[in-house]
């Protein structure tokens, strides 16, 4: 029930973001989903791609820090609201978010929220989340969306 | 202003004379009371008498500066410490610092030489003296104190800091002459300008500059922007502190070094050759009127050349040229000695680090700035913001209880810091000095 993100660091400097883009692209990875936090010196791209090993190597390959993480993906309803719902369970149970971002699906009305737990707490949240009704979707799913 | 006509207008015959004769007393005694010169004289297979002349002291072994670290805290003193009144200290290498003793003697002998250096400076007992050189263990402070109370001068005892009182006091107390670093006088002239205190209006008219290297672009900026004259001296702690050596006011041409005290040779650092006079080296000093703390040949790491023509102020020590590097790879920033060695013994104690590290020196405005860059590998990494964070606070906390700098750190993608062949280039010094 997990899924696979890697992670980039990139110095803060013109051209290295677009040199993963282009790395990826010309090797035809896809980027599923995407954020980018950033730093005054530095950033850190996180990404869900079609292909995670493919793309880990690739840019190992151009010299770039790259990390595997386990995240979890969570399907809800394109509505006010969605959000609030899943954080309130989670709370409840003191979970914490170290962070997470969200696209929308293109086919159906949902948005896809990835939440990082603490490495601790992520089976647990699994679990809470599909005790609670909530639809945590698989690795697979994402990388063929 | 001559201070001590005699000794600073010597002929040259008359000079060497005194100096062979020093020589000869101080190797007789630092090889009787201190075991490490005994052990090196003894490897060097040579005696204290037989110094004949002058020619002999290449013939001595050098001291550096690893001898006084394995000789901490007090090996290397020559008196009992009874003997010894004061002590001091420079900022060390590997934590631990240099430590310098002195005897009553050894403090009064200081004093004629910064008196002697003020009056390079015109400076005389009519002159109120704002002393902005750090007091304590560093010996600038005391030093130049010490110095102007010889002659007779009104010593503000300010040390760094507070710049605001600082200018404040100069304007109140009308001070004429300003001791300090020499980026420590721009620092003020910039404080002074926020506080809309114009430099014109001070009864300020010389300032007496050392402790770091600087250049004569650095001199006509302090000139201008604090309406002064400025003179540059030099000296380190081992040798005795600020006073081995001072430009005159007069000539601004070369520093005097203050050769009836301290031996000055030059040699090429790779063969330890003595140069003669004209050409460009490592400056070695051997004091010859120090009780507690004589040095032999001791290797200042500082690049320079000797010359021996008089000077117009009448003067007729060598003078050296204004130091324009090192022979190792010491930095110094913000007054405190750094080498890389120390910033990468730093690094190599954190978990996953390796060795590739940049640093990067640079002045912004009048005060220096340290940055270190750091290559971030797959070990250290994480795709959480505040894990990189935080091994950016620990580096920068772990120099700044290293070095006693504060150092701005940097993780910077792998590879991206050049790999040289044989040996690394570590450090970029961005100060235009």
């Amino acid at each position: 029930m997990k899924v696979n993100q890697i992670s980039i660091f990139l110095e803060n400097k013109s051209g290295r973001l677009s040199d993963v883009a282009r790395i990826l692209g010309e090797n035809n990875i896809n980027i599923r989903a995407l954020s980018l936090a950033d730093t005054t010196d530095f950033g850190i791209l996180r990404l869900i791609v079609n292909d995670t090993e493919k793309a880990d190597r690739l840019l190992k390959e151009n010299g770039f820090t790259v990390g595997k993480t386990e995240v979890v993906a969570v399907e809800v309803e394109d509505r006010p609201g969605g959000l609030a719902r899943i954080l309130e369970i989670l709370n409840k149970d003191d979970i914490n978010v170290e962070y997470m971002y969200a696209f929308v699906e293109r086919s159906r009305n949902n948005a896809v929220i990835i939440f990082r737990f603490d490495d601790k707490c992520t089976d647990r949240a699994i679990k809470l989340l599909n005790k609670s009704g909530i639809i945590v979707l698989e690795g697979k799913k994402i990388y063929n969306l | 202003m001559i201070w001590d006509e005699e000794f600073e207008t010597l002929p040259r015959e008359a000079m060497q004379a005194l100096q062979l004769k020093r020589l000869q007393q101080v190797a007789q005694r630092v090889y009787n009371t201190v075991p490490f010169y005994k052990r090196a004289f003894d490897q060097a297979g040579i005696k204290p008498d037989s110094i004949k002349t002058l020619a002999d002291l290449a013939k001595l072994p050098f001291t550096i500066k690893d001898d006084l670290r394995e000789n901490y805290p007090f090996g290397m003193f020559s008196v009992p410490m009874s003997e010894v009144v004061r002590i001091h200290a420079s900022s060390g290498t590997t934590g631990k610092p240099t430590v310098v003793g002195y005897t009553r003697r050894d403090i009064n002998t200081w004093a004629e030489l910064m008196a002697r250096t003020l009056s390079c400076g015109n400076v005389t007992k009519g002159d109120i003296v704002h002393n902005a050189y750090g007091y304590g263990l560093f010996t600038g402070g005391l030093g130049a104190h010490y110095g102007a109370e010889r002659i007779g001068a009104s010593v503000i005892p300010m040390s760094g800091g507070n710049t605001k009182k600082q200018i404040m006091i100069m304007q109140d107390f009308g001070s004429t002459v300003l001791t300090s670093t020499p980026s420590y006088a721009l620092f003020m002239a910039e404080t002074a300008a926020e506080m809309g205190v114009d430099f014109k209006s001070l009864k300020l008219r010389v300032g007496i500059f050392g402790a770091e290297p600087w250049s004569d672009n650095m001199r006509k900026e302090i000139e201008e922007k604090l309406n002064i004259s400025a003179i540059d001296i030099y000296g380190l702690s081992e040798v005795i502190g600020p006073g081995v050596a001072s430009e005159c006011e007069e000539a601004k041409c070369g520093l005097h070094i203050f050769e009836d005290h301290f031996i000055p040779e030059i040699i090429d650092p790779n063969t330890k050759e003595v140069l003669p006079y004209g050409e460009k080296g490592e400056l070695v000093f051997t004091c010859i009127t120090k009780e507690a703390f004589p040095l032999i040949r001791y290797r200042t790491r500082d690049i320079s050349a000797l010359h021996a023509e008089p000077c117009r102020c009448g003067r007729t020590l060598v003078r050296m040229d204004r130091v324009s590097g090192r022979s190792d790879d010491m930095l110094i920033i913000r007054g405190v000695n750094v080498f890389p060695s120390q910033i990468e013994s730093v690094l190599m104690e954190i978990e996953g680090l390796e060795p590739h590290y940049m640093i990067i020196v640079d002045r912004e405005g009048s005060l220096d700035t340290l940055e270190v860059q750091v290559e971030v590998n797959e070990r250290l990494f994480s795709d959480e913001i505040k894990v990189l964070e935080a091994m950016e606070a620990r580096i920068t906390k772990d120099i700044k209880e290293m070095l006693g700098v504060a150092a701005k750190v940097k993780l910077v993608e792998p590879k991206t810091i050049e790999r040289s062949m044989g040996k690394a280039k570590r450090v970029i010094d961005k100060r235009k000095m």
